[in-house]
């Protein structure tokens, strides 16, 4: 096979699953080639991890279905080769590291594809060292999963299948999971990775701007089962196929295209630090200086109060240390920080899951630590990451009303109260269902439901968007603020997501190691270089965009541009 | 019958049994009895078997009560290890007539199906099976193991026949294709 | 809970051995101890048991609590025992020697006494063994070892993704009850017995809900690293066999059938003082 021969082929590739009507992927034609690293971008439900799966062979092996056309990779059929004949040419990584970290221990799952080859155990030991010492995990081989961050997790994912030697890595939504500043490491591992060794790498994702972090040769954009474009990054993000695709811009491109800057390929758009903006410069400074600024909030009554929350699990580990933060009624407020910086402990402390060792938190001026978690659950309600971990009744109007059920309030109270909370969810005309047959995200919005029909001031959401893509993700958020402004419900949200963080919350609690860094603006903390480091969160391009356009403030032209996108997109829902 | 046991099988056996070991400590005292628990893992066990066949819920029986023990207890009572593998193991039979994971198993004939085997199940386990296997290895007293079986066997066939059946309706519902739903206004 | 098996890493002669030829002399030694009701067997089998506790340097702080939960259950059992038949003893043993008179038709007799000697007895040579087991084996080499005594190895492998998968269930349990809890579900012992099993059916619903879906992922990623390829599979962290450990297994062998020649060899299971 020549280097000019595809690696992969895809000839006029359609295919139908079987439970379905309508083909998923229609009359497919792509070629990658060796050595090359691919983007392949699409909302849910576009087909793109239908493509990957026939990279793997799971379609059409365990997926069955109708499938026409030709489709080679490395030179073999998948179809014939089955999933195991794949499993040693393409490794999957999956999005879920948890799903696929298989093993007790990581040196064991390193191993796994190669316990299940017979290799004999010295020939393992030594090829799982190998592959231990090229993702720096050889001093965590006899480590449990639970004793690792994501991004361990996730390099063991990776070392999984590069033990079978693979020409082809597919990573399916890599990033869907880690905190920015580790998906922005994984990124870089790959690429690292590419120039040591012989690999093709296709990457299925939505958060461009986190891929382009390092140079990717060709983005593939799919909608509908069919590709729309298979272009440079350069030529992609100069034209405005992307948006009116539902994937979302890097941010500095949509500040750029806001600002009325014409972008061209040659400008290098696809690196805010390598771009040309000699001819945007001027542009964007104008556009800042007579663009509306955004208006300092009044603040509501406080609602809730943490002061000096101490807690450690047994005494040997510190998890909070000195935390006090207020909420103010009304407020969206954000609680941001990596995998084990406390923010799960904070909510399970404020919900009374667990007891603070020291400090007093209290509900408008009165101390909350004589109230029971069911008696804190009608006025703080906590919703879970995944709606599946709350639904616990078959039909929706049934899931809806148990927290009233179980509260033994009259039968026609709860109908009514049901009904109320149903039709502000938009999911009144469900209510007969059941929850299985909604979308993601709709299950989501019954699990909050099912909290609303409390009647809470104060809804704590551990991760709502995590794993969404923008289509989903702007749904579920778009859903919070309108509850935020019909209700007056206040919000605090777990999250590590920073678009969410600048586009929909007032205010960003930074927790590091169990302490508050930083209680500010989201713009102020994501143009905050120290805080971002410590934090595990990443930098927002738009800084490096103002500094680069010469513009003095860049964490006010941040907050400038969230607040003019905000209101396109007001505008986009008047109409 | 033939069963399959193909890696989801395999990977249900573990997850299975991973839910049988935590759920071990979870118990419902029942008051009429002082020191008596009806024990949720049993349920659990029922689904497993009902949803994956014969094998499924054998191993799960007894992987997850000698874990379990052990993990918990610290140690492993033999003699009622083995009868629980028997439980999943009737339930197990009748897995492709349950079709829980297809969405058809909240029909009358298949919760009555359902009822019927776990009592005949449990009576052979815990009436039979576990009281023998002490005389056998103990030599213990018949009339002892046979009333401590007795009870074991009721609190089971109760705690399966309730739970057990709740959990699966409700999975079965959710699992099924759904079709003919309309939003209604 | 990071590792849910008690075991600890220990340079000791037991935790050396490979973790096939301590599941296989559990296997053997539980077998023996079930089979035989030979006193001077099983009080031989007391000291090689405690000798191993001895040189696997188990410590009284790690078996205390255990010691005493089996001590109280034991005490329970045998009290259990005389109430159902305080002549059991006496069958078995086909004499009858009185010691006192208690109540009505209770008596005590040197035969329910030695009866119920030899049931405790029998206890503490089984029940501990699986205690230094699993203080001693590390549960990365029980799918192998599992294997190595002939289960299959598809099965053998679900105890590793057990083990693998109880912190994480664990955990969701606990994350589940609490959101539940804060809804108002309660596991209490308040209310009626259909009530207490209904809510518990309402925070067991979402975790058996979850694992379902747990299963496809993990057989999906499975299935993509090849497993089940092959009739027969190898095991990374499997322990070679040592000299010693083929000493241990020679051992347990021999004394498996010693035991059970010496116990059936007059066709009575029992050792009979009484005649």
């Amino acid at each position: 096979m020549g280097k000019h021969e595809p690696i992969i082929e895809f000839a006029d590739v359609t295919f139908k699953y079987k439970s379905q009507q309508q083909p998923t992927l229609k009359n497919i034609n792509l070629k990658i080639f060796p050595g090359e690293k691919v983007l392949i971008a699409g909302q849910s439900g576009s087909g793109k991890s239908t493509l990957a799966h026939c990279l793997n062979a799971l379609i059409p092996c365990s997926y069955a279905g109708d499938m026409s056309g030709v489709l080679r990779v490395c030179g073999g059929e998948p179809r014939q080769l089955g999933v195991f004949g794949m499993s040693k040419r393409v490794g999957t990584v999956l999005q879920d590291t948890d799903g696929q970290f298989i093993a007790l221990t990581v040196g064991e799952d390193l191993a796994f594809a190669l316990e299940n080859e017979c290799t004999p155990k010295e020939e393992m030991v030594q090829k799982v060292s190998e592959v231990a010492g090229k993702l720096e995990l050889t001093e965590f081989l006899g480590s449990a999963p639970g004793a690792l961050s994501g991004g361990q997790k996730q390099r063991v994912s990776l070392g999984g299948v590069m033990t079978c030697d693979v020409k082809i890595l597919l990573f399916d939504e890599p990033l869907a999971n880690l905190d920015p500043a580790t998906g922005k490491r994984t990124i870089a591992l790959i690429d690292e990775l590419m120039q040591k060794e012989d690999l093709t790498v296709i990457i299925i994702e939505h958060r461009l701007e986190d891929v382009l972090y390092r140079k990717v040769d060709r983005i593939v954009l799919m909608d509908d089962g069919m590709i729309i474009a298979d272009k440079t990054p350069d030529k992609l993000l100069s034209s405005d196929i992307l948006k009116s695709h539902g994937i979302r811009e890097p941010l500095y491109i949509a500040a750029l295209k806001a600002a009325g800057a014409q972008i061209s390929p040659e400008d290098g758009p696809s690196s805010i630090d390598t771009m040309d903006l000699s001819a945007h410069k001027d542009k964007v400074k104008e556009w800042y200086h007579q663009a509306d600024k955004n208006k300092e909030q009044e603040k509501g009554d406080t609602l809730l109060s943490l002061s000096h929350l101490q807690f450690s699990y047994n005494d040997t580990r510190q998890i909070i240390k000195d935390v006090s933060f207020d909420i103010h009624s009304g407020e969206m407020v954000a609680l941001v920080g990596k995998n084990g910086a406390g923010k799960s402990t904070i909510a399970s402390l404020i919900c009374g899951f667990l007891r603070p060792d020291e400090g007093v938190i209290s509900w408008k001026g009165r101390d909350l630590s004589d109230l029971s978690i069911k008696e804190r659950g009608e006025i703080i309600g906590y919703c879970m990451q995944s709606p599946n971990q709350m639904i616990s009744r078959p039909m929706i109007y049934e899931e809806v009303a148990l927290g009233l059920t179980v509260r033994g309030v009259p039968e026609n109270e709860i109908k009514e109260r049901v009904y109320e909370v149903l039709r502000i969810c938009g999911l009144y005309p469900y209510r007969n269902w059941p929850v299985s047959a909604l979308s993601f995200g709709q299950k989501k919005r019954v699990s909050i439901a099912s909290i609303l029909v409390m009647d809470p001031d104060l809804i704590i959401l551990d991760e709502p968007t995590a794993g969404q893509d923008y289509a989903h993700y702007t749904e579920i958020m778009e859903f919070l603020k309108d509850l935020r402004n019909q209700l007056g419900v206040t919000i605090l949200m777990i999250t590590h997501d920073m678009h969410l963080m600048l586009e929909y919350t007032d205010r960003t609690l930074v927790l590091a190691d169990g302490e508050l860094l930083m209680d500010g603006r989201p713009w102020d903390v994501l143009t905050n270089d120290e805080v971002c480091d410590r934090a595990y969160l990443k930098r927002t391009s738009l800084y490096d965009l103002a500094v680069k356009c010469g513009i003095d403030d860049p964490g006010d032209f941040a907050a400038t541009f969230i607040e003019h996108e905000k209101r396109e997109r007001g505008a986009i829902e008047v109409k | 019958m033939k069963f399959k046991l193909g890696i989801r099988e395999i990977v249900a056996m573990g997850i299975g049994t991973a839910l049988f070991v935590v759920l071990t400590t979870v118990q419902i005292p029942v008051f009429l009895i002082p020191n008596t628990f009806l024990q949720p893992r049993m349920a659990v066990l029922a689904f497993f078997s009902a949803a994956f066949g014969p094998i499924v819920g054998a191993v799960i029986g007894i992987l997850g009560h000698a874990l379990g023990d052990a993990i918990y207890y610290s140690s492993v009572w033999w003699s009622w290890v083995f009868p629980e593998a028997v439980v999943g193991l009737c339930l197990g039979l009748f897995a492709k007539q349950f079709e829980v994971r297809e969405g058809g198993f909240a029909v009358t004939r298949n919760v009555i199906l359902f009822n019927v085997i776990q009592i005949i199940g449990n009576a052979i386990a815990w009436c039979v099976m576990a009281p023998l296997l002490d005389i056998l290895v103990y030599s213990e007293p018949a009339n002892k193991v046979f009333a401590q079986g007795t009870v074991a066997f009721v609190l089971n066939i109760v705690v399966i026949g309730f739970l057990g059946t709740v959990l699966l309706v409700a999975y079965s519902k959710i699992a099924g294709r759904q079709s003919g739903l309309k939003a209604e206004d | 809970m990071a590792r849910i098996l008690s075991y600890e890493k220990k340079n000791t002669f037991v935790h050396r051995l490979s973790g096939f030829t301590k599941l296989l002399f559990l296997i053997l030694w539980c077998f023996a101890g079930a089979m035989t009701f030979e006193t001077r067997i099983l009080v031989v089998m007391l000291l090689i048991g405690a000798g191993v506790y001895y040189v696997a340097d188990i410590k009284w702080k790690q078996v205390s609590s255990v010691f005493i939960a089996i001590m109280i259950f034991m005490t329970l059992n045998l009290v259990a025992i005389f109430f159902f038949a305080p002549y059991q003893g006496c069958e078995i043993y086909d004499s009858r020697t009185a010691i006192c008179h208690l109540f009505g038709n209770y008596y005590l007799t040197k035969e329910q006494l030695f009866y119920e000697f030899n049931v405790c007895i029998k206890y503490f040579t089984v029940i501990p063994s699986v205690f230094v087991f699993l203080t001693t084996t590390d549960p990365s080499e029980l799918a192998s070892s599992l294997n190595g005594v002939g289960v299959p190895y598809s099965i053998a492998y679900s105890v590793e993704i057990a083990l693998r998968y109880i912190p994480d269930v664990q955990d969701e349990y606990t994350r589940i009850k609490n959101a539940q809890q804060a809804r108002g579900i309660e596991m209490s012992a308040k209310g009626s017995l259909l009530k207490r099993i209904k809510n518990t059916s309402l925070i067991i619903f979402p975790l058996i809900f979850s694992s379902m879906e747990k299963i496809e992922v993990v057989s999906n990623a499975m299935e993509l690293r090849g497993f089940g390829k092959k009739p027969k599979r190898t095991w990374y962290s499997k322990r070679p066999l040592t000299s010693i450990d083929l000493y241990v297994i020679s051992f347990i062998t021999l004394f498996c059938i010693a035991t059970m020649i010496i116990t059936f060899a007059d066709g009575n299971r029992f050792f009979n003082p009484f005649r």
